[in-house]
């Protein structure tokens, strides 16, 4: 379960590209992949094209990063995602924490 | 590298006095067996670190003898190497089919012997680590089983099952399935009904567990002062926001039954679907509405509950998503769709739960469900027929607060964001004896106050709720008046006396609306007039009729004054609990 993040060309948005399952086993990886950037990131993107599976514990780990960008005033958009993922997120109601698309 | 005990087996006198001192001459202690019977015996009493066989001995040959040393050794590690001329290389094979682990050819070489002997000391001391490390993790394990099952034992002295043994709900929780963050709790409410609590935490073990005790606290301690679902919701969610890390949280379903008036009300943050089962076939979908508790902070959280309408018969389905990820033997899913056609299949009337639990079985080709599937199917029964709350702590002696009168009003905006119920009816709960009167007493107390609310204080009509439609137009309303309360309050004006074996408790409630037009114009009425109303307006009257022993309206009808008598069951004295009649008071 690959994770890869790639900067926008003026650096202020990072995207986050989760391939396989989005599951614990993904944790260090996700932390890691926002954690050790620089402050100029105002902006997150989430793109689950290439994720197959999310369990509740990847919903805690967008809940931290929620956290780590900002809280409420996180700018943090969930992108591209399945008919599954897009069902386990909107159970969980996050449509209310997240833009997702 | 310290010295090893290495056995030799060889029955030609010259070869093995070579081989021993070659041995002794690299430091190790070295036992002579003469054949593979003495080799046997002497691996038997010394326990050597390694061992050397020539593989023709009378007696017993070099392979039955590795074979029996390695079934002596069972989980030690002791190499067996055959002493071997290049001649026998076609038996080689054979040895190895024995259990032997390498070959040495002679003329023995003593730089080689001691290459393999240090070989198979690393070998054997690296075997040795790894069978104390597995020791180790064996002994933590068991530690860890042990740990959770004290844990468990406490966890459950507070969250007990609570009335999930009741008649009416059948669910599957595993005993060990708050190790895997799933909660069900069920709590029979002071003014009758039931409520239940589906939780699944994410994550798993000591954390999910941890999380799980301040909620089975707040369920059960709000559930018995009488506290709504919402109530509870809000103090969980609270509760859980402020001691679970960012990431951890609570799905979560709250359901409230009245079956006295036939409503279910139901809230469910982040759990599967829930479903309620008509008895005529039909199926409502409970979809999940809010975010799971523990995320969102107090201001902004939405404890705001559906409202539906059940009949007996009913069945109410929950359960987490173990059921619908549940894998069978290739890993598939169950999947969502299935429980929809379990549902679907049901006849009328049928109990939900034994086909969801067959059909699991089926495709997991397992007797039970694992640790991580809880479901709960509660049947909605008639009200006269649930079985009487379980009579509570006898209280003897008649002392404490019996004698006294209080006056409680709330006003303006409070009005919106606080129910006085729990607090009167603790209040009432102080006279001694009272307690296992609580579910009248509530009942009585929140017929006033509802009445006094919505139809005073909101001038919500009644009628409204006649119909479906006018049921949800009915709380949408409610909802929005709440908003303007201004000059508005509510009165309560609390009194008890003592009398022999019970007492008498004088319940006036105030509001501030315009009053109403009683049908029955006369200001006292008997209580046991017959029920005659077959709408849903004025039942709260009813009620209150039924259950007092004296009921009056004053002024416009906004002050409705009950008096309610009581006896300890076993005492004698004119009058006993429940409806009687009364002289009038005046």
């Amino acid at each position: 379960m690959p994770i890869y993040t790639r900067r926008s060309d003026d650096g202020q948005a990072l995207t986050i590209q989760v391939e396989g399952r989005f599951d614990f086993s993904t944790h260090q990886a996700f932390r890691d992949a926002y954690e050790h950037n620089d402050p100029s990131v105002s902006e997150y993107i989430v793109d689950l094209s290439d994720t197959t599976y999310l369990d509740s514990s990847a919903l805690g780990m967008l809940l931290l990063l929620r956290d780590h960008a900002g809280g409420d005033n996180a700018r943090i958009s969930i992108r591209n995602c399945n008919v599954d993922v897009r069902r386990i997120l909107s159970i969980s109601n996050f449509e209310q924490l997240f833009s997702i698309h | 590298m310290p010295p090893l005990k290495v056995l030799i087996a060889e029955d030609s006198d010259s070869d093995r006095l070579i081989l021993a001192r070659l041995i002794q001459k690299l430091g190790h202690q070295v036992l002579e067996a003469v054949d593979g019977a003495e080799a046997v015996e002497l691996f038997g009493l010394h326990q050597p670190d390694l061992v050397l066989l020539d593989a023709l001995m009378p007696r017993m040959d070099g392979m039955e003898a590795a074979r029996q040393i390695k079934w002596l050794a069972a989980d030690r590690l002791v190499p067996v190497v055959f002493l071997t001329s290049l001649s026998e290389t076609a038996d080689l094979a054979q040895c190895l089919e024995a259990g032997g682990d390498d070959f040495l050819i002679k003329p023995y070489n003593s730089a080689i012997l001691e290459a393999k002997i240090r070989a198979f000391n690393r070998m054997r001391v690296l075997h040795l680590e790894l069978a104390e490390q597995h020791a180790q993790i064996q002994r933590q394990n068991e530690r860890l089983l042990e740990e959770q099952r004290l844990a468990l034992r406490v966890f459950e002295n507070v969250a007990h099952t609570g009335c999930l043994d009741a008649a009416n709900i059948r669910h599957y929780a595993s005993p060990l399935s708050v190790f895997n963050g799933d909660v069900l709790f069920a709590s029979q409410r002071p003014g009758g009904g039931l409520l239940v609590f589906l939780g699944d935490f994410t994550g798993h073990g000591l954390p999910a567990a941890i999380g799980a005790m301040p909620v089975a606290e707040i369920f059960y301690g709000m559930a018995a002062r009488g506290f709504d679902g919402p109530d509870i919701l809000r103090e969980i969610n609270r509760k859980l926001q402020r001691i679970l890390p960012v990431g951890m949280f609570c799905c979560g379903a709250m359901i409230e039954s009245d079956f006295k008036h036939g409503l279910l009300r139901v809230w469910n943050g982040g759990l599967p679907d829930g479903w309620l089962v008509r008895a005529d076939g039909e199926r409502v979908a409970i979809p999940s509405r809010h975010l799971p508790l523990g995320v969102q902070d107090p201001q902004r959280f939405s404890a705001s509950m559906v409202v539906l309408n059940t009949s007996p018969g009913d069945w109410l389905v929950l359960m987490t998503d173990g059921f619908s990820e549940s894998r069978n033997q290739l890993g598939e899913c169950l999947g969502e769709e299935v429980v929809r056609e379990v549902l679907a299949d049901l006849g009328a009337g049928q109990s939900p739960f034994e086909p969801l639990m067959e059909r699991i079985s089926e495709h997991t080709g397992e007797p039970l469900p694992a640790d991580d599937l809880t479901l709960c199917c509660l049947q909605i029964v008639d009200d006269n027929t649930e079985e009487a709350q379980a009579g509570r702590l006898s209280e003897s002696a008649l002392s404490g607060a019996t004698d006294w009168r209080c006056v409680y009003e709330l006003r303006e905006q409070t009005l919106a964001e606080f129910s006085p119920l729990p607090m009167l009816l603790h209040i009432c709960m102080e006279v001694p004896g009272l307690r296992r009167k609580s579910g009248e007493i509530y009942t009585l107390l929140s017929e006033l106050y509802n009445n006094a609310l919505e139809h005073g204080v909101l001038a919500l009509s009644s009628e409204w709720k006649v119909s479906a439609g006018g049921f949800s137009r009915y709380y949408q309303e409610r909802e929005r008046r709440l908003a303007d309360t201004d000059g508005h309050f509510i009165r309560f004006e609390l009194s008890h006396r003592p009398r022999l074996g019970g007492g008498c408790l004088t319940i006036r409630c105030e509001d501030s609306g315009e009053g109403f037009v009683f049908a029955e114009a006369s200001d006292t009425v008997s209580a046991s007039q017959p029920v005659s109303g077959t709408t849903y307006s004025g039942r709260g009257l009813e009620i209150l009729r039924r259950m007092s022993s004296h009921l009056q309206v004053h002024g416009a009808g906004n002050c409705v004054e009950i008096v309610y008598e009581w006896m300890l069951p076993g005492e004698t004295g004119h009058g006993g609990n429940g409806p009687m009649m009364m002289e009038n008071s005046r």
